[in-house]
């Protein structure tokens, strides 16, 4: 079988006994019982605790470092600086500008300048102080259109000598004959503020060195691969002398994709000093640490004909990357790669520059790269039907792209249930009744969105699967499944165990899933772009199907019987004709395995080949998208200025729920994470590049008294290459929530937020404004 | 440093620390307690919250030695023993928030179900909306809080129909939430 044949979406045999129905997570009673062990619940014998030295100044150029009072302090086993980890490393390839101690530079407030390894931690913060640091001060970027403009100094040297990160930019059609020939134009700007994860986990990592120069890790990292990777680069180590593992993780959503300083420093400092080495980042390193949803400032324009239909799209973006690439590269395609759809728009332009600016570095949170355009188009969307005065779900409706369809940059879609989503939130919202209707101060919006489902670009070229799974049989009837993939939380390792039982007729006691350990587990490229699910449950089938026909053929010669009467079902074996004839899966198994010596079946999935024919067109190339609408109910108070969520349906069509209580999760999340990131959150730095509040009290996250009642519906659009027609769940519902509510609050009392955050004060000085215009010049719909 | 006698779980426990310790440091790195946890260490995110004699308090904000003469109920006591036995039975309120899907990366879920327990120790029929105000100073980031209050909802239904520790230990059977036990 190879890797990229489909499944299909059936069950192996009959009905499905555990997919689709809900479940238990397999690692459910750990975390309820407080004994799922995080990376800081690990201690080892002779533990030595880190701490990182971090940089006062946004900008400065480091003219000198003396270590020695450090390293004479007692307790103080190992002190390192920049150039004791000197090469650079990026975890896009072509983008390597990062160190995991700072050399020659510092870039950002936070920056990491040298690390201490002590017996604890007062001891290792005593000998920060210790150290001394002489700084040049430079010239610091705070603003991104400064960066754009301003060449000297330059925050990274590149070739052009100036401060953008990445510039993209890339048409689809006669984009400038649409807007010259279509009746309606609407140009708008809009932006989007920065926010950051805020997982409850601060990030940690513990490295040990055995005896024989063998080093692992133990880290927070939702992709144990590309730190295995850059372990090797950074340490100078042969990669088969580097184990990466990653524990329970709390939470991710993005956050703990790149490799991070402490992962290279803990490995260096236990190299050094012979002892495992542990560093647990504070909440306030946590904020700097960053690598959160990306500032960006949009200019939209969008041509339709007068029944709503788009003729074109035109946007000019400016995104404000922070310090370091990060995933910049990617970020900047996907800010206008993945628009083209739910919507069929026949011409398409983009230019997207993403600049260097001296604040902390940004990077993918949930929705990577598409949230913010996805705010402002749908936004400018209820300005047309506003214009036109058509319905916003019926003007999307017209706009609709349908299954089967490519998009105008190319992009091919299979399955599709963007229609089925628009109107599950249209019933469920009671959508017809409340438009318009409500009364004073309340309203509702619309919003539709598109994510992909994994993508094709496997961040580092190569033509190897980009999912794998191992398993292993025991005579005891235990199933172990190795799985490279990081469950970071939303369930990864339960949905492998799903997968496997149903092919081979297990119950959920008998699986054991071993994930993300790099000795003992197939490459897996992590949990990022939402492929897990699809590519790991792809090479789950492939690997149980392999391993079931081995046991499914031994036991039809044991029994004499043709293949199709034996089934392996609930932890047993039967003869579909013989009620009398049954056996458990141990006994089958030793049967098998009498006949094929050790039993064991490797599993893998890969990417067709997919995307448009132009450079990055395999950016965004994902083989298979997921869709959401969202309706969101709101009261704002006019006197106050807040604004009160009440209530977020959101339809999402995730091609399959595998297990229904796990995607609810996923769209209930996605949805809280939305709206609280339009409300409340805000990551920013003052004029110093100093962060405004780096705590969980000054960047607030929405409490149980702050989210709204959300309601999730499930549409199953049975996607042909999903595993039983499974697709991406955790990030797409997220997008929409966000133009949703401005579009609510347009709706319930008439202002068009264009630029987030929505805190009272914004909503208050829209009111005013709006009260002017309305006294000065009483014309509906002119204020686009 | 000063020896302290606690109260840990039901155990009594003597432990050495020092006078600016917080209880949850000592939980963590002195008793191998490691099921509370620390998000924040200022008493912004309630992943460290325990029990005081029933009701919930920020362990990084508690110093060590206050928890004298408390009786302090981690997550690993949660589940209480019933008399006369030493096998201890999952609490109500573990069991359905295993079932509801509350769980998700599970770092602030031993202090929400302590959370949890202590409202449900004052008062066994709690509105949605006092479950919201009890559960308020535990931050989660990956549920939007849904699946929580239903568990929560879900575990006072059982425990008034008396079967809210049903299946919790169960290995075949414990991997299916039963029928009706998960909200719609």
């Amino acid at each position: 079988m190879s890797a990229r044949d489909q499944h299909g979406l059936a069950a192996p045999h009959g009905e499905f006994q555990i997919i689709g129905k809900p479940q238990r997570k397999i690692d459910g009673a750990a975390k309820a019982t407080g004994s799922a062990l995080y990376t800081d619940d690990l201690t080892l014998p002779g533990m030595l605790h880190a701490k990182t030295l971090r940089s006062p100044h946004p900008h400065a150029r480091i003219v000198s470092i003396d270590t020695s009072a450090a390293q004479a302090l007692p307790g103080v086993h190992g002190v390192i600086t920049g150039k004791d980890l000197p090469t650079p490393y990026g975890v896009i390839p072509w983008t390597p500008d990062e160190t995991a101690l700072a050399v020659d530079k510092v870039r950002f407030i936070g920056d990491e300048v040298a690390a201490v390894a002590a017996v604890d931690e007062d001891t290792a913060l005593r000998a920060l102080e210790l150290i001394q640091v002489e700084y040049e001060v430079l010239h610091s970027y705070q603003d991104p259109k400064e960066a754009l403009e301003r060449d000297e100094p330059t925050i990274h040297q590149n070739k052009r000598g100036d401060n953008v990160s990445k510039r993209v930019k890339l048409d689809f059609g006669e984009v400038d004959q649409a807007f010259e020939t279509s009746p309606v134009v609407i140009k708008g700007d809009y932006s989007f503020h920065g926010s950051t994860h805020a997982a409850i986990e601060p990030h940690c990592a513990l490295a040990q060195v055995d005896g024989d120069g063998l080093l692992t890790l133990w880290s927070a990292t939702q992709i144990t691969h590309y730190v295995h990777r850059a372990l090797s680069s950074v340490l100078d180590l042969a990669p088969h002398r580097i184990r990466v593992i990653q524990p329970a993780i709390g939470g991710a959503f993005g956050g703990k994709s790149d490799p991070f300083s402490l992962e290279f420093c803990v490995a260096k400092l236990a190299q050094i000093t012979g002892r495992p080495v542990k560093m647990l980042w504070t909440r306030e390193e946590v904020f700097y640490a960053h690598r959160g949803r990306h500032p960006m400032e949009m200019q939209y324009s969008l041509a339709a004909n007068e029944d709503g239909k788009i003729q074109g799209v035109d946007a000019r973006i400016l995104i404000d990357g922070g310090s370091y690439s990060s995933f910049g590269l990617v970020t900047t395609y996907y800010s206008g790669q993945l628009l083209t759809g739910p919507y069929d728009f026949p011409t398409y332009r983009f230019d997207s520059t993403r600049v260097f600016t001296n604040k902390p570095p940004c990077g993918p949170k949930r929705g990577h790269g598409s949230v913010q355009p996805r705010f402002a188009f749908e936004v400018q969307l209820d300005e047309l039907a506003e214009k036109l005065s058509i319905d916003p779900i019926e003007l999307r409706r017209r706009n609709s792209l349908g299954p089967q369809t490519k998009t105008v940059n190319g992009q091919r879609i299979t399955s599709c249930g963007f229609d089925e989503c628009l109107l599950q939130v249209e019933e469920a919202s009671d959508w017809k009744n409340k438009r318009q209707s409500l009364g004073s101060g309340k309203g509702v919006g619309v919003a539709g969105s598109m994510y992909i489902t994994g993508t094709n670009y496997p961040i580092y070229p190569n033509e190897m699967p980009q999912a794998g799974i191992q398993i292993k049989v025991d005579r005891s009837g235990v199933v172990t499944v190795f799985s490279g993939a990081n469950d970071i939380g939303q369930g990864s390792s339960s949905m492998v165990a799903y997968v496997v039982a149903e092919e081979l007729g297990l119950t959920l006691d008998m699986l054991r899933v071993v994930a993300a350990d790099t000795d003992l587990c197939p490459v897996d490229l992590g949990a990022y772009s939402s492929r897990v699910t699809f590519m790991v449950g792809n090479a789950a089938i492939d690997a149980s199907r392999k391993l079931r026909k081995l046991v499914v053929g031994s036991l039809a010669k044991h029994w004499d019987v043709e293949e199709r009467r034996v089934r392996l079902v609930k932890g047993e074996a039967l003869d579909l004709e013989d009620p009398e004839r049954h056996m458990t899966m141990a006994e089958a198994f030793q049967i098998a395995e009498v006949e094929h010596d050790t039993l064991g079946a490797t599993g893998s999935y890969n990417t067709p080949t997919l995307g448009g024919d132009y450079r990055g067109g395999s950016i965004g190339a994902s083989p298979a998208y997921s869709f959401s609408a969202h309706v969101v109910e709101v009261e704002v108070d006019e006197e106050t200025g807040r604004i009160d969520v009440q209530e977020v349906w959101c339809a999402h069509d995730c091609g399959k729920a595998l297990n229904p209580i796990l995607v609810s999760g996923q769209i209930e999340g996605s949805v809280y994470m939305g709206i609280a990131e339009a409300l409340y959150e805000h990551h920013q730095t003052n004029r110093f590049g100093l962060h405004s509040g780096p705590s969980l009290l000054d960047y607030p996250l929405a409490t149980t008294l702050d989210t709204p009642e959300i309601k999730s519906l499930i549409v199953e659009s049975n996607d042909p290459e999903g595993p039983y027609g499974a697709k991406e769940a955790g990030e797409g519902p997220l997008h929409s929530a966000i133009p949703a509510l401005s579009n609510a609050i347009f709706d319930a009392v008439g202002i068009r937020l264009r630029h987030l955050p929505f805190t009272p004060d914004v909503v208050l000085r829209a009111l005013r404004e709006k009260r002017a215009n309305d006294n000065q010049a009483p014309s509906p719909g002119s204020d686009a | 440093m000063r020896v302290l006698q606690l109260e840990i779980n039901g155990d009594a426990r003597e432990v050495a620390a020092h006078d600016h310790w917080t209880l949850l440091e000592v939980l963590r790195y002195s008793l191998g307690l490691v099921g509370s946890k620390q998000g924040c260490d200022k008493g912004d995110c309630g992943s460290c919250t325990v029990l005081f004699d029933g009701k919930p308090v920020l362990s990084c904000l508690t110093l060590a030695a206050s928890a004298v003469g408390h009786q302090v109920t981690t997550i690993e006591g949660l589940a209480p023993k019933p008399t006369g036995t030493l096998q201890p039975v999952l609490d109500p309120v573990q069991v359905a928030f295993n079932d509801c899907g509350a769980l998700q990366c599970g770092f602030c879920q031993p202090g929400m179900m302590l959370s949890a327990r202590a409202l449900l120790n004052t008062n066994a029929e709690p509105s949605r909306e006092e479950i919201h105000q009890a559960l308020s100073g535990n931050l989660c980031r990956c549920t939007g809080y849904t699946q929580i209050v239903q568990a929560v909802e879900t575990a006072v239904a059982r425990i008034a129909q008396g079967d809210g520790a049903s299946a919790s230990n169960d290995g075949a059977a414990g991997h299916s939430p039963p029928d009706g036990g998960v909200p719609a």
